[in-house]
Order: structure tokens, then sequence, then C-alpha cells
């Protein structure tokens, strides 16, 4: 009973957090609407019993992701959004698309299964922190290293971009002084 | 087994007993600060306030609460105010999940010497301390200041690069005790090694570790020599410029309670936690191991405060490349090394 009442105020406050970021003018408040729903999702882990995923979801997605973007925007000191009235096509084409979405997925669940099990909300989910290492480290092993070899080509890909046109050094590397004149 | 009306009487209670020791523990880590710089720099420190200075913080806590609450004008100002709060919530919160003792019955009630004992503490406690840099990070870019900022951009970008040294630094001893549970971890290490060396983390080889830990606990807590973030000399006080009154005292609490946050962790992880020589009548044997646990605390502070007084300030550049040219690679050697030993150990 307190688990269910739980769920719904920390899935309020996460869906609530996530319109307000997309409602919010200024970056800086999107970006902590968006460290809201981390945390809310990370309490919704946590009553599913997957304490371990809770703390990395804080860990990782709160306390270094988006310190990241929090520190871009103070970086680049951006300031408040202007707002527009949005290109028309979005208006003709994209609400009706998102209703056909929803209403479509809505429909498949429904037809589909239409008796689903009750959700287990304190699940007895094998999220302990031995079970998460041996799924990852032993059984997976292979999808885990080739993973970690894409973000490692991603993070080239993104060295190279960010790289000054024509100069085929990293951005670690200090250019060569200009010549003075005279 | 525990009733709900008993189970949320105890908690409450405990949750005030740490809470007033905590913030007693702040108070005096001030004093113990202004006193002991005072001597290494040949000066007396705080002595006209009670006996040797000892009222110091209670005249401090009074002069901060009748000063002057100044909100300085194009601040941002919801974020300027929610900033200090957070700061302080979240240092408050960590000492929640440390551990001071064992099991102890207490009217009947048998508990555990802390407020929760959760299986993965410490890493709800490196999440929760990693979050405390958005206090930092907000305040020093809602003062709309130019020091503000460039403290607040010091602070988030030392904090995060330092977090991951941090975190491997732990790694050793989680392989060593293989587990996240505090409370475990501190068990691992009771008894001795060939007759008198304790069991303790640091003499079982991880003392590599703890010097990674140690750097990275300053650099976490914007201490001396890692306190770029609010160096007087070029930013005025860095991300709390703008702040006065409470609000200022409020971020100088949460820089103690890190502090002892920081040497809690240490004492627990590598310093053998609440074993020691436990000796004499049941009431001594009951205080003891708070004793041993509260002298190690101390003497992490010590250190904290004695390289205050001994050590200049880094340089940025010095800082960063310290923090991803020299601890990293030191902190991923030692779990090499360590994990290697077990794994052939086994």
């Amino acid at each position: 009973m307190l688990q269910l009442v739980l769920f719904f105020v920390f899935g309020i406050i996460a869906v609530a957090a996530a319109v307000n970021l997309l409602a919010q003018r200024h970056p800086i408040n999107s970006a902590l609407s968006l460290i809201v729903v981390m945390a809310s999702l990370a309490t919704l882990f946590l009553l599913m019993g997957a304490e371990f995923l809770a703390a990395i979801q804080v860990i990782v997605y709160a306390g270094a992701i988006m310190v990241l973007f929090v520190f871009v925007i103070m970086l680049l000191n951006a300031g408040e959004e202007e707002r527009t009235p949005g290109s028309r096509v979005a208006m003709l084409l994209g609400f009706p698309a998102v209703v056909l979405l929803a209403g479509l997925l809505a429909w498949t669940l429904l037809t589909h299964n239409p008796h689903p099990a009750p959700v287990e909300l304190s699940g007895r989910f094998v999220g302990s922190p031995t079970a998460i290492a041996q799924l990852l480290f032993r059984d997976f092993l292979l999808p885990f290293e080739v993973t970690s070899v894409l973000i490692l080509i991603a993070i080239m890909g993104a060295v190279v971009l960010a790289s000054p046109a024509g100069t085929t050094t990293g951005p670690g590397t200090p250019e060569p002084p200009a010549k003075r004149e005279g | 087994m525990l009733t709900i009306t008993t189970f949320v009487v105890v908690t409450v209670i405990k949750i005030v007993i740490a809470l007033l020791v905590l913030l007693t523990a702040v108070a005096y880590t001030t004093w113990l600060e202004r006193k002991l710089v005072g001597h290494i720099q040949n000066r007396w420190g705080p002595q006209r306030v009670g006996p040797f200075g000892l009222l110091q913080p209670l005249a401090d806590g009074l002069k901060f609460i009748f000063k002057e609450d100044l909100t300085p004008p194009y601040v941002y100002k919801t974020l300027y105010i929610a900033a200090p709060i957070l700061s302080l919530t979240l240092a408050l919160t960590s000492i929640s999940l440390v551990p001071i003792g064992n099991w102890v019955t207490v009217g009947g009630v048998y508990t555990p010497l802390e407020i929760t004992d959760v299986n993965i503490g410490l890493l709800i406690i490196l999440g929760i301390t990693s979050l405390g840099v958005y206090g930092i990070a907000l305040a020093g870019w809602s003062s709309n200041s130019k020091y503000s900022l460039l403290g607040g951009l010091r602070a988030s970008a030392q904090m995060v690069s330092y977090e991951i040294a941090l975190g491997l630094s732990l790694v050793g001893v989680l392989i060593m005790s293989g587990s996240l549970n505090l409370r475990e971890i501190v068990d691992a290490q009771g008894g001795h090694m060939t007759g008198w060396i304790p069991r303790w983390n640091i003499f079982r080889g991880q003392f590599v570790a703890f010097f990674v830990y140690l750097a990275a606990a300053f650099a976490e807590t914007n201490r001396v020599p890692f306190d770029l973030p609010e160096a007087e000399t070029e930013l005025v006080a860095g991300y709390h410029t703008e702040y006065s009154s409470m609000k200022f005292a409020m971020f100088f609490m949460a820089e103690y309670a890190n502090m002892i946050t920081v040497a809690s962790i240490a004492t627990l992880l590598f310093l053998g936690g609440w074993h020691g020589p436990v000796f004499g009548p049941w009431w001594l044997v009951a205080i003891l191991p708070v004793f041993w646990f509260a002298l190690k605390v101390f003497g992490f502070i010590f250190l904290y405060i004695w390289i205050r007084g001994t050590l200049p300030r880094f340089r940025y550049d010095q800082l960063m490349a310290f923090g991803w040219k020299f601890l990293f690679p030191l902190a991923v050697a030692n779990v090499l090394v360590t994990s290697l030993i077990v794994a052939l150990q086994k």
C-alpha cells in the first residue's frame, strides 16, 4: 500500500519535472528539472528493490552527466530562450501523429494482453551488485567489451570533430606559436 | 522484531542525536582549525571567549544569525537561495549512513549505531556527495558575479575530475572485503596480522589507495592545497563571494560537515573503523569502540588542518594535471594490482 502511494508520488514528480523541462525558458532550469527526473527515477528503482541500480542512476546521471550539462550552461553563460510561435508543420502534423502513436500503442497493448499480470512493485528483482557483475563480466562479457570499444570510437570521433579544421592533432597538443611580424 | 512505532521513535531519536553531534563537531572543528593554524603561525588563535576560546563557535553562530542577510540585486533569486540549502542538506544527509560502532542494545531495543544500515551504504554516500557539487555550481552561477562564476566553474571541474580518482581509490578496498556494506567492510578489518599489526586495510597493501583517497578527498572538499574554488588571493571568496549572514554560514557548515564525512569514510575503509584495543568493565567495553572511531576521525581532521597550515595552493593547471595524469593512473594501477593479488590468492 505504502509502496503504491510512493510509486504514484514519485511517478507524478518525474512526469511533472519532465513537462517542466520542456516548458522552462531558461536552460539551467531545464537542466535542474532533468536532475529531478533522474532522482525520481532512482527512487522508483529503489521501490522495485533495485537499490544498486538506484545508486548508480544517481551517481552516473545526476552526479556526473548532469554536472557536465550544468557546467556547459555556466561556461556558455546561456541566457533565456525566446519563445517562438513554432513551425506550422509541427502543429499540423506533429500533434495528430503523437495522438495516433499513443493510440496505436495503447490499442496494441490492450488487444494483445487484455489481462496484464499485476505489476510487482516490490519485486524480488535480482539487482544485487554481485548478480549484475556476474551478468556483465561473465555472461555478457563480449557485448560489454564491444560496447566499451564503441564508446571509445565515439570519443575519438568527438575529438576529431572538435579539433580545429586542417589540423590532424588533437586539441591537447598546443599549436605552434604564430610568427611575430617584425 | 521491531514494531513500526518503536522503529520510528528510535530512528527519530537517532537522527536528533546524530544531527546534534555532527553540528557540535562542525562547530568545534572550526575552533580547532583556528586554534591549530594559529599555533602553526605562531599566534594564539581564539582565546577571549571562554577558557581557551572554547565558546568562540557559539559567538560566531550568534554573529552569523544577527548579521544583515543581504541579497544583492541582479541575482537569480530562486537558485541563489536554494544553493546553500542544497549544500547543507546533502552534507548533513550523507552522515546518516556512517556507522560509528557495532549493534547495541539500549533499553531493550537492538539497534545499529547509525541511522540506517544499508547494503550499499558506500555507494549511497558517494551518490549524495556527488550531488554536492550542485550547491557550489549553482551558487557561483546564480550570484551573477564574475568571481562567483569562476569559483563555481573551478569547483565543478575540480570535483568531477577528482571524483574519478576518489571512486577508484575505494575499489581496492571493496575488492578485498567483497562488500559495499560499510559495516561488513569494517568487520573484515578486525583482528591482527603476525601477532600485533592490526588488519586495517591501510596495512594490508592499500596505502597507495589511501594516499590517492587523501589527495582526492582534499580536492573534493575544496580544502588547501586544492582550494582553488575559493582562492581568496584571486577570487575574493570564490563561489560564496556574494553570500552573507546565515547563507554564508550554511556553505561554511556544509564544508566542515563534508570534511567530517570524508574523515569518517577514510576511518571506516582504511583505518579499521571502530576496531581497537577493548578492555575493562562493561561500560568501558561499550564506549571504547566509539571512542576509537572518534579518535581516528579526529586524527584525520587534524591532518587536514595541519596540511592547511603547511602547504601552499596549487596552480589551476597543476591541479588538473595532478588529478588526471598522476592520481588517476595511480588509482587504476592500484585496482589492477589489488585484483591480481586477490585473484591469485583464491
